[in-house]
This record gives C-alpha cells, sequence and structure tokens, in this order.
C-alpha cells in the first residue's frame, strides 16, 4: 500500500497579507511559508497509518506543484517523516492546472491512497483534490474526518451536515480531510530533519500551463466601524443596541 | 441557454442554503439574460419542490433514482454533467459546503470548466466573467476571471440574501441512471445529531473561548443561545481541551461560518479563529482585556468578566422577549 499526500506551500497563517503591482500580486516580502495546515495534518496521519505495521502501508509520498523555492517546505515535510517527495516545476495559481499536472507526474505511481487537505489557507479553493480524482479517474471521499483501515480497506468517516457517514471506498482513492484527521501536526524531530537532507525529491517538468481562471486583482476588507462599546455594569444594554440599531432580532 | 444550480436535500425538505442558491443563480442568470434551472437529485415530494419556484427558477428537474441515496462523487458528478449538457448550462451553482466541495471540482474537469469557490456576492461582470470571492481565509478578496465557456461558482452559505421572485415553472421528473459501475461509496452507518440547531446553518451563534474558564461555566452561555434560537460554538482550546463538543469548534481549521450574529465570548481573536468568522454581519466580543484583538473586529464589545455579564444579557433577553 503507498499513501501520496498533497501538499501546499502558504504564508503562516498569522502572515498581514499586502499586494504589490498595482494590487495584482501578493507582497512575499518577510512571508514565513509553511506547509498548509490540513496537508500537515493529512500527512500526519498517513504516519500514523503507516507506523501501525498491520496497515501494511510501504511509503508516504508528497507532493507539490510549484518552484524550487517550495523546497523548504518539501523538505520539512520529509523531516516530518515522508518518506520521499514529487515536486512538479511549474508556478500557477489556477487549480485545474495544479490538478492537472499533479495528475500528470502520480498517475503511473500507483499510489493507493491519496490525501489532499481540504482548502488551502491562499486561495481557499477547495479544489485540487476532487479535480485529481477526477483526472484520474478514482473515487473521491469530501469532508473526511477519519481513515483507518479493515482488512486492507479504508474505512471512512465523512462529516455531513448535522452529523456523519461511516463508509468504505475501494483503493486508489482521493480522501480531502477536514477537521479530526489528526489531533496535532507531528513536528520534525532533530533526526528527521537529518535524514531529510537525503530524502529524494523527484523534480517532473510540467509541459505547458492550462489555467482557466486567472486572478485579475486583490483588495483588502474594508476596514470595519470601530468598536461601539457598553459599560460592563449596564450589559444588558446591548441587547437593546442589537434589537434596535443592528436589528438583528 | 441556462444557469443550472444543483441542490441537495436533507431527508427530503430544502433549507435557506438551498433558496440562497437559487435566489443567486436568478440573479447570475438575469445579468447573463438566460433562465435559472434547478437540478434536485434525491427523493423530495412535488410540494417541496414547488417552494423553489418562488425564488426564481424557470425550470426545475428533480432526479429521484434510487442508487442516488448515498453521495457518490463520481456518480453525481456524472449525472450533473449530463444535465448540463442537456440544458446547455453556461453557468453551474453549488453550494460551498461539503457537497459542493465534493462535486464541483470534479464537474470542473468534466466540463473544462474553471471554477470559483466560496462566492458570496453577484459577478462583477459577464464578460469577462469575473467574480469577487474571499482569499487568505478572509484577510483579503480576489476578482477571479473565469476563463472558459462554461463558469461553476460555489456559492458560500448565509451570504446572499433571498430574494422572492415568483415564477411560472416547469417541474420535469428525469430519469438518469449513474453509468454502470460507478457506485464505489459504500456507506455502512449514518450518524444523525437531531435537535441541535447547526452552527453552518445557524442566524446567531454565541461562542465561548477559553475565557470562559472551565466547562462547567456553560450554562448561562447555553441559556443565552436557547433563549436567542442561536446554536453554540467555541474557540479550538476549547475543543482540544473535550469543554465542549468538535463540531462546535469555528475558526480556519473548524467550521467557517457567517451569521448575522456572532457573539465571542472570552475569545482573544486570534487570526486563525478571526478566519472562520470574519464574514459575521455583527460580531458582538465580550473580553476581560481591552486590547484584545478581538474587539478590532467586533462592532459592539464589552470589557469586563463574562461570568459576570453572561447572567445580565440572559436577564436582559428574558425582558426582551417578555414585552
Ligand atoms: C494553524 C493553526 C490553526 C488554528 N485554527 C484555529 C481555529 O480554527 N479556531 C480557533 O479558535 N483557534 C485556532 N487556532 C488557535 C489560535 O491561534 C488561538 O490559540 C485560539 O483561537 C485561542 O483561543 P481562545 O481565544 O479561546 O483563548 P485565548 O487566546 O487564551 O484567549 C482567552 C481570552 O479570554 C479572555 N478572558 C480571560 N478571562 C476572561 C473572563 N473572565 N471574561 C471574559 N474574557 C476573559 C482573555 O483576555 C483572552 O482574550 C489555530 C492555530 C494555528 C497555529
Amino acid at each position: 500500500m503507498k499513501i501520496l499526500v498533497c501538499i501546499s506551500h502558504v504564508p503562516d497563517t498569522t502572515t498581514k497579507v499586502k499586494f504589490i503591482n498595482e494590487s495584482k500580486t501578493l507582497d512575499v516580502n518577510g512571508i514565513q511559508w509553511v506547509i498548509n495546515p490540513w496537508d500537515e495534518l493529512a500527512l500526519t496521519r498517513a504516519l500514523e497509518l503507516k507506523d501501525d505495521a498491520a496497515n501494511g502501508i510501504q511509503t508516504v509520498t508528497v507532493a507539490h506543484v510549484g518552484a524550487a523555492t517550495s523546497d523548504p517546505t518539501i523538505r520539512k515535510a520529509l523531516a516530518i517523516g515522508a518518506d520521499d517527495a514529487i515536486r512538479v516545476n511549474v508556478e500557477t495559481t489556477d487549480a485545474y492546472s495544479i490538478a492537472s499536472h499533479l495528475a500528470d507526474a502520480i498517475r503511473n505511481e500507483n499510489f493507493d491512497l491519496i490525501l489532499c487537505g481540504i482548502e488551502s489557507s491562499d486561495h481557499n479553493g477547495s479544489t485540487v483534490g476532487g479535480m485529481l480524482a477526477e483526472f484520474l479517474g478514482y473515487p473521491s471521499v469530501t469532508g473526511v474526518s477519519s481513515v483507518t483501515f479493515e482488512n486492507g480497506v479504508p474505512l471512512i468517516i465523512r462529516e455531513i451536515d448535522g452529523g456523519k457517514e461511516i463508509l468504505t471506498v475501494n483503493p486508489p482513492l482521493v480522501a480531502v480531510v477536514q477537521k479530526g484527521i489528526a489531533r496535532e501536526p507531528r513536528i520534525a524531530a532533530m533526526r528527521g530533519i537529518m535524514m531529510a537532507r537525503t530524502k529524494p525529491i523527484k523534480v517532473v517538468e510540467a509541459q505547458g500551463i492550462d489555467c482557466l481562471t486567472e486572478v485579475v486583482g486583490y483588495e483588502l476588507p474594508k476596514p470595519r466601524a470601530a468598536c461601539k462599546y457598553v459599560n460592563a455594569d449596564d450589559a444588558g444594554q446591548l441587547i437593546a443596541l442589537l434589537q434596535n440599531e443592528a436589528k438583528v432580532f | 441557454m441556462s444557469v443550472l444550480v444543483f441542490l441537495e436535500n436533507w431527508d427530503g425538505k430544502f433549507k435557506k442554503l438551498s433558496f440562497e442558491l437559487i435566489s443567486y443563480a436568478a440573479k447570475v442568470a438575469e445579468m447573463l439574460d438566460d433562465k435559472a434551472v434547478v437540478l434536485s437529485i434525491g427523493k423530495v415530494d412535488s410540494s417541496e419542490l414547488e417552494k423553489l419556484a418562488a425564488f426564481g427558477a424557470s425550470k426545475i428537474i428533480s432526479i429521484e433514482n434510487d442508487l442516488l441515496k448515498t453521495l457518490d462523487d463520481q456518480a453525481y458528478a456524472g449525472i450533473i454533467a449530463e444535465v448540463a449538457g442537456r440544458s446547455n448550462a453556461k453557468v453551474l451553482i453549488l453550494a460551498n459546503n461539503n457537497t459542493g466541495k465534493a462535486l464541483a471540482p470534479r464537474l470542473s474537469v468534466r466540463l473544462r470548466a474553471g471554477i470559483a469557490s466560496g462566492v458570496s456576492k453577484l459577478p462583477l461582470s459577464t464578460d469577462p466573467f469575473t467574480v469577487y470571492k474571499k482569499v487568505y481565509s478572509g484577510k483579503a478578496f480576489a476578482h477571479v476571471t473565469i476563463k472558459t465557456g462554461i463558469k461553476i461558482l460555489t456559492l458560500a452559505q448565509n451570504s446572499f440574501d433571498l430574494v422572492e421572485s415568483p415564477q411560472s415553472f416547469v417541474l420535469e421528473k428525469m430519469d438518469l441512471q449513474p453509468e454502470a459501475g460507478l457506485m464505489k461509496t459504500n456507506v455502512k452507518d449514518v450518524q444523525k445529531q437531531t435537535g441541535k440547531i447547526l452552527i453552518s446553518d445557524a442566524d446567531i451563534v454565541v461562542s465561548g473561548g477559553r475565557g470562559m474558564k472551565s466547562p462547567e461555566n456553560w450554562g448561562p452561555l447555553v441559556e443565552l443561545a436557547q433563549l436567542l434560537g442561536a446554536a453554540t460554538a467555541c474557540s479550538r482550546p476549547v475543543s482540544d481541551e473535550g469543554w465542549r463538543s468538535h463540531d462546535e469548534h469555528t475558526g480556519q481549521t473548524g467550521k467557517i461560518i457567517a451569521p448575522n450574529l456572532y457573539i465571542a465570548i472570552g475569545i482573544s481573536g486570534a487570526t486563525q479563529h478571526l478566519a472562520g468568522i470574519s464574514s459575521s454581519k455583527f460580531i458582538v466580543a465580550i473580553n476581560t482585556d481591552k486590547d484584545a484583538p478581538v474587539f478590532e473586529a467586533a462592532q459592539y464589545g464589552i470589557i469586563g468578566d463574562a461570568a459576570k455579564i453572561l447572567p445580565k444579557l440572559v436577564e436582559a433577553v428574558k425582558e426582551m422577549k417578555s414585552k
């Protein structure tokens, strides 16, 4: 059994985003790049599954579409415990082209379980996992909060509005994972960091870019009106304001 | 040509989200001088289907095939793509919930249709087709141009007001089978919570953070929520500690919501928390620390001890309701 985790390289979640070039480009100055939080949890779960020998998982591979500037993020995934990595050498923000390049790069690698995070914290697209599954012709399950194995078959919990479904899908499949998939992201230990230096990153050159969408500009949210304070001793006043001024009830 | 909107149902019923989707689709159709067509998959009574017409659907296609009782991403995507073809859909609209997130990307590949997810407003222009969407978890917005002939949009819940525009409509029962052998999802069990207002559906959400101090202190918060018909929520450390259940966790790595009113009690307002709630129409913050970042996101604030303030709010709501 082979697991693939798709990882995206995003600004740290505490970043104050700024734009340059007439608001067309993210100002990357001073940004700390991290593994997308969901992907980090997906990787953690993949490694937990591999730790249990009964699951018979041989390798956990990470894949990323991006330029060599993402290599530190990939090395971090290797330090956390992934066995090897694939990087498709192309820069694009369009989900369709990312998924199509990923699909081309891994089509012949015969992964049994592919884990993708439910969204990347930059473009909040929630699309790459599903697109990848469609390009590969694999089934997909979205909103997955648990993956375990039962006799070699993934047993999955899917979160639905107001509940959950417990289901099985025969591999190969794509699971798009969300809250619950792992508790805390696994952290790289010193030994892992040393070992990551020699783990292989296979670089695949991409053939052309086929973008279906284009970001033509960014804007920052309009500043909210200043907060109106109610004295703690007259807390009940708040309810009157919400009723008469905000008219929320 | 048409604007096709896909609807799921919950035990045979639609909900406000369904009507938001149609209202949105009808407006997009108007911009394109097209008609809005609804596709409902699953067992839904005609009387329930007819409710959809009030929001501007000119045609309602209903597919009730038993095989489609389970959401199987591939099978559903196949059916929706087929209907999109038959109704010559130029724009496809789904919800930005787990169902929409499962299907929209597969449809994007099947139909070679560019996708913009989590839109909250009407397109900024139709030629080029440019939409406005949240990026960086609410810290910015992007103008995204979709360059393909067919466009897919997923609409954020609670972001588009209902617009009643009753239409004469046609109801068509369509019999479409999923492609043979495509159903690969075997559901073994479904566990549903009943009687609880879903955080994602709620108009009002009352949420507690670490400043609530301990799980025993939640009583007045829950009472306030009940009085307001609100859902209860919490910050991540609160659910991590097991003070409240995991499905209450809001924020970047929990539920992303947009209620009319979000009351944050003893929550500092970390960026990752705000990422889940910044689309709320009104935010109220109650915190002992006057410099807590949550006040920068809030329209109303009380600086003080939650334990003392909550009972006062409960009293005030009771008084309001007694009038
Ligand atoms: C990748 C990543 C993802 C994350 N995702 C999320 C997420 O989805 N959701 C989330 O919530 N967090 C998330 N976090 C954690 C986040 O950074 C904060 O740690 C968390 O939101 C803090 O929760 P809190 O406000 O309850 O607690 P604290 O930050 O400890 O704040 C408690 C607040 O209560 C106030 N207080 C204390 N006593 C009282 C009192 N008696 N009455 C009133 N107020 C009082 C304090 O002044 C303080 O402001 C994430 C972090 C990371 C790194």
